[in-house]
């Protein structure tokens, strides 16, 4: 008995330490947003000297920084992103999932190969191109080379998802007179749909997230949130303006921290799928 | 790699999977083709144009000189036929003068970086795979358990995950101050991201910070699927919990680990958005990518060179993976054929 209860004690330590590792560092950035610029190093543990200047500093454009109109920019970006991938790759998966065809494993390998692309290979070559185009400071340059790792991930998670759906509805369609293309439709899309959904916040959070590619072939006109974080100038030149930094990580953070949290179980669903089927 | 059998061939539909049934989704099969590949067109059509073209394009510039103004001369210069010289300008690092001649690159030039810059993408590579799969597996371990509040740690868990890459860098940038937290707290007065190894520790922390609880997550998956009779028998048979660990969940959960360890080990090997927003490259902490976003600028059809070094790079990782360690990640993705075929 005595030895049972050691070992719970030893899963709620181990717990315990998991959480706050995790949650420590977020934790710090949310306190740190909060405080007043002199006492950015300040480090009693919690909320102390609070002021919301810094998410006043973080969206004033007197210092030349676009935090607003970036967040704006990566809400097109992700969402244009997101919806292309899906509406294209849904029909893929579907049949990668749930049909037998010849060449079936060729397109999976070459689905898989093109998601391990890095992103430096497309940058370099689009870089050119899109300069010779004069694309450069236009969504389309974010959103063509982001769909390059958006669509690969959203169709292995939806192949999973596809895969774990039952069958008999859709062969009981077909018997009653439905077509291929209607059993599609009216059957398999609509019990699809919360896979689908997961998988449109996973690829969401993958574009809104992406950093090199946005910082390479964006100007100041079509900056990404990570880009206008990453080269967020301050008062003083090399001198850098934390607690506004902070802030803006805050709140491209909370959405996305408060999006995991509700659809917690669905995500791992999706993180995870395909890692162990 | 399927330790139970995919949906479809499991026990639920046991009926479809007689042999008669079997024959006939066969010849269904055959006319499935064409209706497939008419779901499958418009992915590989976007997909070729923005990856396999950008690619193919980029491996065509790699062969090209550059054109422009000749440094010496004041001639223009057209591209033409390079040969292989864009590639030797990095595996042998070869600079070519402004007089047209081939020497070793000058100490600090882009060209002299390349074999420091593959030992350190390597070394990131290595390192930090090695502790996200350790802590990886220790927090998956933590997470199966049932106990109170186990909810809240799973959530815990989501949060440096759902935290974008670059917010990560400035925060840890940020803690890692010469007058930041972490020196305050230990006393310390290092220049963490002003020194070479303490720089490059720092962005192993945050990366491990970062990456590990979706290794744990992908852990966790594995180990829910080991089915628990199999550890009440071997308590029962009175095996120690060390030699579960060995005998039972190592070998069981090894093909779910394999998939998350390439995953990683991939996405390691492309590592950018620390070390570029942390150090800027400084200090011996530039990975490849790094390496061919400062070249892009530089000269193009040595940045589209290294660029195609670089992912060759990744996808000989990968095959070895998949051919040396039984890593199979296509299969896995496609078992239902292995399913229906029994």
């Amino acid at each position: 008995m005595n030895r049972k209860r050691w070992g719970s004690a030893r899963t709620y330590i181990s717990a315990a330490l998991i959480v706050i590792w995790c949650l420590l560092p977020a934790y710090w950035m949310v306190v740190t947003s909060f405080r007043q610029v002199g006492f950015t190093y300040d480090t009693t543990p919690f909320f102390s000297h609070v002021t919301l200047d810094n998410y006043v500093t973080a969206f004033s454009t007197n210092l030349g920084n676009h935090f607003g109109r970036a967040l704006v920019n990566s809400l097109i970006i992700s969402t244009v992103t997101t919806v292309v991938a899906l509406l294209v790759g849904v029909s893929a998966s579907y049949a990668l999932a749930r049909l037998e065809f010849r060449g079936k494993f060729v397109v999976m390998g070459f689905i898989l190969a093109a998601s391990m692309f890095p992103g430096v290979a497309l940058v370099t070559p689009l870089f050119q191109l899109f300069t010779n185009l004069n694309w450069i400071g236009t969504y389309q340059a974010l959103i063509i080379p982001d769909i390059s790792f958006v669509l690969p991930l959203s169709i292995y998670i939806l192949v999973s998802f596809f895969r774990e759906m039952p069958w008999e509805l859709e062969e009981s369609a077909r018997i009653d007179g439905c077509t291929k293309s209607q059993a599609f439709r009216k059957i398999i899309m609509p019990l699809a749909a919360p896979g689908i959904f997961t998988t449109a916040i996973l690829a969401f959070i993958s574009a809104w997230n992406e950093f090199l590619i946005a910082s390479q072939l964006s100007n100041d006109q079509t900056q990404t949130v990570t880009v206008a974080i990453a080269s967020f100038t301050g008062s003083q030149p090399h001198q850098e303006p934390y607690t506004a930094v902070m802030a803006a990580g805050t709140i491209v953070t909370i959405p996305l921290v408060i999006m995991v949290l509700i659809f917690q179980r669905q995500i791992v669903a999706g993180l995870t799928a395909g890692a162990v089927k | 790699m399927s330790a139970v059998p995919p949906s479809g061939a499991g026990a639920t539909t046991a009926p479809t999977g007689s042999p008669q049934d079997h024959k006939e989704k066969v010849r269904a099969a055959s006319s499935q083709g064409r209706w497939s590949w008419m779901l499958v067109a418009p992915t590989l059509v976007v997909l070729a144009i923005v990856i396999v073209y950008p690619i193919t394009s980029a491996v065509f510039q790699s062969f090209q000189k550059d054109s422009g103004l000749d440094k010496a001369t004041g001639m223009f210069v057209a591209g033409g036929f390079a040969g292989f010289s864009n590639y030797t300008h990095w595996l042998l690092q070869q600079c070519t003068t402004a007089g047209g001649a081939t020497v070793p690159c000058p100490p600090g030039s882009l060209g002299d970086q390349f074999w420091s810059s593959v030992g350190t993408t390597f070394f990131f590579t290595i390192v930090t795979v090695v502790l996200e799969t350790a802590i990886g597996f220790g927090m998956a371990v933590i997470m199966a358990r049932t106990f109170r509040g186990r909810g809240l740690l799973r959530a815990s868990v989501l949060v440096p995950w759902a935290i974008p890459t670059a917010v990560t860098a400035k925060l840890w940038f940020f803690i890692f101050a010469f007058a930041g937290i972490v020196n305050k707290l230990f006393g310390t007065t290092i220049l963490w991201t002003g020194s070479e190894w303490p720089a490059r520790w720092g962005i192993i922390i945050a990366d491990v910070w970062k990456t590990t609880p979706f290794m744990a997550l992908l852990i966790l998956a594995g180990l829910q699927i080991i089915p628990g009779d199999v550890y009440e028998a071997a308590k029962v048979d009175g095996v120690t919990a060390w030699q579960r660990l060995i005998h039972i969940t190592l070998p069981l959960v090894r093909p779910a680990l394999m998939v998350a360890i390439l995953f990683r080990t991939l996405d390691a090997l492309r590592m950018f958005d620390l070390p570029w927003i942390m150090t800027g490259g400084a200090n011996n902490t530039t990975t490849m990518s790094i390496l061919v976003v400062q070249q892009i600028r530089e000269g193009f059809n040595s940045a589209a060179a290294l660029s195609t070094i670089t992912f060759v790079t990744i996808f000989l990782v990968a095959f070895i993976f998949v051919r040396f360690l039984g890593v199979n990640a296509v299969e896995s993705a496609t078992s239902i054929k292995k399913g229906k075929g029994k």
